[in-house]
């Protein structure tokens, strides 16, 4: 059914779903790179994922929900239990110790990602009906995108070598 | 000698990649880039892209903890 032509480029497309700190990097890792090995990418931005093409970013982390979650502390992990996320300020203690490391470690920023991926002509759709649902404004997302739904998402899915969920 | 030469130390996944494809791109087919890089991973992952991307791996050594590719630019 489907006719391999070994001179079309791979493509591939992700459908992102989170926009906490840790979760926006998987999408922009992989887009990146893949574009970098010649890979044709179209990600979906869609409920909580959609935030991430805001011009503005102030990624953060939580600890709630986050068992697994160790940082790196005086040479051994601490594991950030469960509980104390609900306190104030927690989790906005743990986004800064999180992007002190991401600087320290040589680790690329969100919006540095975010922007090799625009300069790469990764596509990026922007979900409509999140839009709608949670009034995000047009003029506050970044230029570039396009605005579609699941259609539009699908069409490009169906004719891609590896569609992820993340 | 390299016609280019890419400090990518101290930087991580997917950086020194990503930089590295720029130069490329800006390269004349046939022309070497010689990347210079501290990710352990990155051992793996420039073997990976060369594969993937029909650029050839010419030269690869460690020196401590500093690794060295020298790729040439495919069509």
């Amino acid at each position: 059914m489907s006719e391999q032509d070994d001179n079309k480029p791979k493509s591939m497309t992700i459908i992102v779903t989170k926009g906490s700190l840790d979760w926006a990097y998987p999408p922009f890792i992989l887009a990146t790179t893949a574009a970098a090995m010649g890979v044709d990418v179209t990600l979906f931005f869609t409920f909580y994922g959609l935030p991430l093409l805001k011009k503005k970013l102030d990624l953060q982390v939580t600890t709630l929900g986050n068992p697994a979650m160790a940082m790196p502390m005086m040479g051994t992990h601490m594991v950030m239990p469960n509980l104390i996320g609900m306190l104030p300020g927690v989790d906005a203690m743990a986004s800064k110790m999180m992007k002190n490391m991401i600087a320290k470690k040589g680790v690329a920023s969100i919006e540095e990602l975010r922007d090799m991926a625009i300069e790469c002509d990764v596509k990026m759709i922007a979900c409509q009906m999140t839009m709608d649902l949670f009034e995000f404004d047009r003029n506050d997302m970044i230029d570039g995108i396009t605005l579609g739904g699941a259609a539009t998402y699908m069409e490009n899915a169906l004719k891609s070598d590896i569609n992820l969920y993340i | 000698m390299a016609d280019q030469v890419l400090d990518a130390k101290g930087l991580n996944c997917p950086l020194p990649i990503i930089k590295t494809k720029k130069m490329l791109k800006e390269l004349p087919v046939g022309n070497t880039l010689e990347v210079i890089a501290t990710d352990p991973g990155s051992v793996a992952d420039f073997a990976a892209f060369c594969r993937t991307t029909g650029n050839e791996m010419v030269e690869q050594s460690q020196d401590g903890a500093v690794f060295r590719f020298v790729i040439r630019r495919a069509a």
